[in-house]
């Protein structure tokens, strides 16, 4: 019965997600067959609006209306506790209680690093680091394998939408840099490296870290301009360039004065200078410890085609 | 007497007149001091650099076509001197393709010239390619390095070779003859233990010795992650392409990831030391890697290693996924410690906790590019100024006592490890040849066990 069971009890899991609505309030997955779990938090699909005027940046405008539609958001950014079952398949296994399946089993891993990607900064409930967008997605595929559900990278637009939580100030809470203090790890108070996710207060959504910690990836292509010639609904630039690709929140080695909700940080090539490599890993950043990220599960998933087409779109070598 | 052509200085080096005039004054001053027999401290006789009267570019060859070898390649493209890859070897067919792709792509047909007749495979390839070029790098798995260090000596080529150098004692010999030749012939050798071309270790370690924190009585040194790829097994493949496929878990090939990364660590401890451990103890195993696909090679070191003045240096790596991650290195002196890694740190702090020094982390040159702009621009220059292959050997040594000490359980003295007659390279290297260890019938390899295992 053991060795049968879970192939069963997959297809009967994606089964279930695709036939019945589930219901839209927080919950903690559990990752199956290991202790590990994670806390997610519903977002109400709404409107905002994206952008700042007051902002000295430039692609920060214009100020636009955008509809979101819902969607759970991480309450934490992922930590190592979760992602190191996916970076090592032996690790894995010799955590789990249950065989991993085949389906599991035959995902692609990342490239074992050359270099200690916690940069001596520590695991347990530390933010992992370090990974490619690429890297990022194929962790949402990992956890989509083991768990039957659809989970990917935020939209550039959820992201701000999540983190303004209704606000139009430079920050959830207003425009004074000074209080950031109370709700994120920034370049002044973070003593230079990523801290344990949850320790400082939450935002009114109930996202703790949104800004700070460590930058938090999105699926989208920077593009300076493209604010201006954004769909309104659910707005997505999709990355077909390596770089620049955005990335926002901030991190541990960000002033307070340069975060915001409408701050467009992007990705940078010397990101992996470090990497002795040619082509360069598609996995690894050796030289940012800065850049994490934070799951969304849309309330509506995709079709299964589109499923896998976001889950399986190749990488682009990078030399 | 063969030197860079006058004509050649001028194609690369256009803009800077002053550069030409002292080069040549100094080659005359070379040449007539040479015939009488002494030589200038900054000769600028560069036998390997040669290159025939219509070239224009200094030719290069890579010999093992990995992804380290390639991305050396890449950097040295990246230093802006006019270079061209004229020949590359590999035992695998594959990865020369694959490693020529990427070049070809980002440098185009101008700097890369590798014609069917010059792509070289299989064992003996490194020798052809090498004949080809004015510049090797050479980045197989170490346990080559020996026999490609001394052919591209013996040939006169100026060299870049990746860490570690060697795999055991045999080969560590090999290495110092060689290193001397190559003294001897001036030819410039960078290896790549890119740490001494690190801005954060280069000022850290030069204020150590200057005496900012003392003399230095203890340290400790980590490599402590989660391991490296697996090549599973495929039916067609012999005994021999199955271990150079999968190097990393084979001594004959790799070491032990005591030497094949750790190297750099201990590497750093002796650097601080000004020298070399006069023996070592130790405990290791395999304690969770412990299937088939792993080969030989333990998952842990752990090493003392005293220095002739007595201080002891801990050393520590490990392959253990789901634990702590360190990899870095920490010194106590009689005035203070020092904190360095590989993420540019390099702090050194007093008893009081009060800060003597901190390298600023922002900007940092990647020492990888570092390792390449300086041994090209002393080619190009003409001048002879890296001597690196005796340092890689001996801390390549200093890592391979290491592992002496923990396959046997003992304590071994570097005088014993550096004269062990314990070869692990393969009597004949070919595909249908056996290499000295092979699995048992369930598939599993013999591994080294403390107390039994002979290593000196």
């Amino acid at each position: 019965m053991k060795k049968i069971a879970l192939p069963i009890v997959l297809v009967g899991v994606l089964a279930f997600y695709s036939l019945e609505k589930p219901i839209f309030e927080s919950y903690t997955q559990k990752i199956p067959g290991t202790p590990v779990t994670f806390d997610m938090t519903p977002i109400e699909g709404g409107t905002f609006n994206m952008g700042s005027a007051s902002s000295s940046n430039a692609d920060e405008k214009p100020v636009h209306e955008v509809k979101i539609d819902p969607f759970w958001m991480g309450t934490h950014e992922v930590t190592w506790d979760a992602f190191e079952l996916f970076l090592d398949k032996n690790y894995e296994l010799a955590i789990s209680e249950e065989p991993i399946g085949e389906i599991v089993d035959g995902l692609t891993r990342p490239s074992l690093p050359y270099l200690d990607m916690t940069f001596g900064m520590g695991k347990e409930h530390k933010p992992a680091i370090g990974m490619t967008q690429y890297g990022a997605i194929q962790y949402c595929y990992w956890l989509y394998l083991k768990t039957g559900i659809f989970y990917r990278l935020p939209t550039e637009a959820e992201w701000e939408y999540a983190a303004r939580a209704g606000s139009d100030s430079k920050y959830f809470f207003g425009d004074n840099s000074e209080t950031l203090e109370e709700y994120a790890w920034t370049s002044e108070n973070s003593d230079g490296m990523t801290q344990m996710v949850g320790k400082k207060k939450p935002n009114p959504w109930g996202l703790y870290d949104i800004y700070g910690n460590v930058l938090e990836w999105t699926s989208d292509q920077y593009d300076p301009e493209f604010y201006k010639k954004t769909p309104k609904e659910n707005p997505i630039n999709p990355s077909t360039e390596l770089y620049p690709r955005i990335v926002r929140g901030g991190s541990f080695k960000t002033p307070a004065e340069e975060i915001s909700s409408a701050k467009r940080f992007v990705n940078d090539p010397k990101w992996k200078q470090l990497d002795p490599q040619i082509p360069k890993s598609q996995w690894w950043f050796p030289e940012a410890p800065f850049i994490g990220l934070r799951l969304v599960r849309p309330l509506n998933p995709p079709s299964p085609e589109e499923i896998n087409a976001y889950y399986t779109a190749a990488p682009i070598a990078d030399y | 007497m063969l030197t860079i052509p006058q004509h050649l200085l001028r194609t690369i080096k256009p803009r800077n007149d002053n550069f030409m005039k002292n080069t040549r004054r100094d080659f005359i001053k070379t040449s007539a001091l040479a015939t009488g027999g002494v030589i200038a401290a900054n000769s600028f006789v560069l036998p390997g650099a040669y290159a025939a009267p219509a070239e224009t570019h200094l030719k290069l060859a890579l010999i093992g076509c990995g992804g380290r070898g390639t991305g050396a390649v890449f950097q040295a493209m990246e230093t802006g001197h006019p270079i061209k890859l004229v020949a590359m070897a590999d035992a695998f067919r594959d990865r020369l393709d694959g490693s020529l792709k990427p070049i070809l792509d980002k440098y185009g047909a101008d700097k890369v010239d590798v014609p069917e007749d010059r792509k070289f495979v299989g064992f003996d390839a490194y020798k052809h390619a090498i004949a080809e070029a004015d510049v090797v790098i050479l980045a197989t798995p170490p346990g080559f390095r020996p026999d490609h260090f001394t052919e591209a000596v013996k040939q006169g080529k100026q060299i870049f070779m990746e860490k570690p150098v060697a795999t055991d004692a045999v080969g560590i010999r090999k290495v110092l003859k060689a290193a001397e030749d190559a003294k001897a012939k001036k030819l410039n050798v960078v290896v790549g233990l890119q740490r001494h071309y690190q801005d954060n270790y280069r000022k850290t370690i030069a204020k150590i010795h200057s005496g900012e924190i003392g003399d230095i009585i203890g340290g400790q040194v980590y490599w402590n992650d989660g391991g490296v790829w697996v090549r599973p097994r495929k039916p067609e493949q012999t005994e021999m392409e199955y271990q150079m496929r999968n190097w990393y878990y084979f001594n004959w090939l790799c070491g032990d990831h005591i030497t094949e990364q750790h190297v750099h660590n201990i590497d750093v401890a002796n650097w601080v030391k000004k020298g070399y451990p006069v023996k070592a103890e130790g405990t290791g195993g395999r304690m969770v890697r412990t299937g088939k696909e792993f080969g030989e090679i333990f998952d842990h070191h752990t090493v003392q290693f005293t220095y002739e003045d007595g201080t002891v240096i801990h050393s520590e790596c490990r392959h253990f996924p789901g634990a702590a991650n360190r990899v870095d290195e920490t010194f106590q002196g009689t005035k203070g410690t020092a904190y360095l890694s590989a993420g540019n740190h390099g702090v050194l702090t007093d008893y009081t906790g009060k800060k003597l020094y901190e390298h600023d982390r922002e900007n940092n040159i990647n020492p990888y590019q570092q390792e390449h702009n300086e041994l090209w621009a002393a080619i190009v220059n003409g001048e002879y100024k890296f001597a690196d292959a005796e340092n890689g050997a001996r801390s390549t040594m200093t890592s391979i006592l290491g592992r002496y000490a923990t396959y046997s359980g003992k304590v071994i003295t570097m005088d014993e490890a550096i004269n062990s007659d314990v070869n692990l390279f393969p009597d004949t290297l070919a595909w249908d040849a056996t290499p000295k260890l092979v699995p048992n019938a369930d598939g599993f390899y013999p591994h080294a066990v403390p107390g039994k295992t002979k290593t000196v």
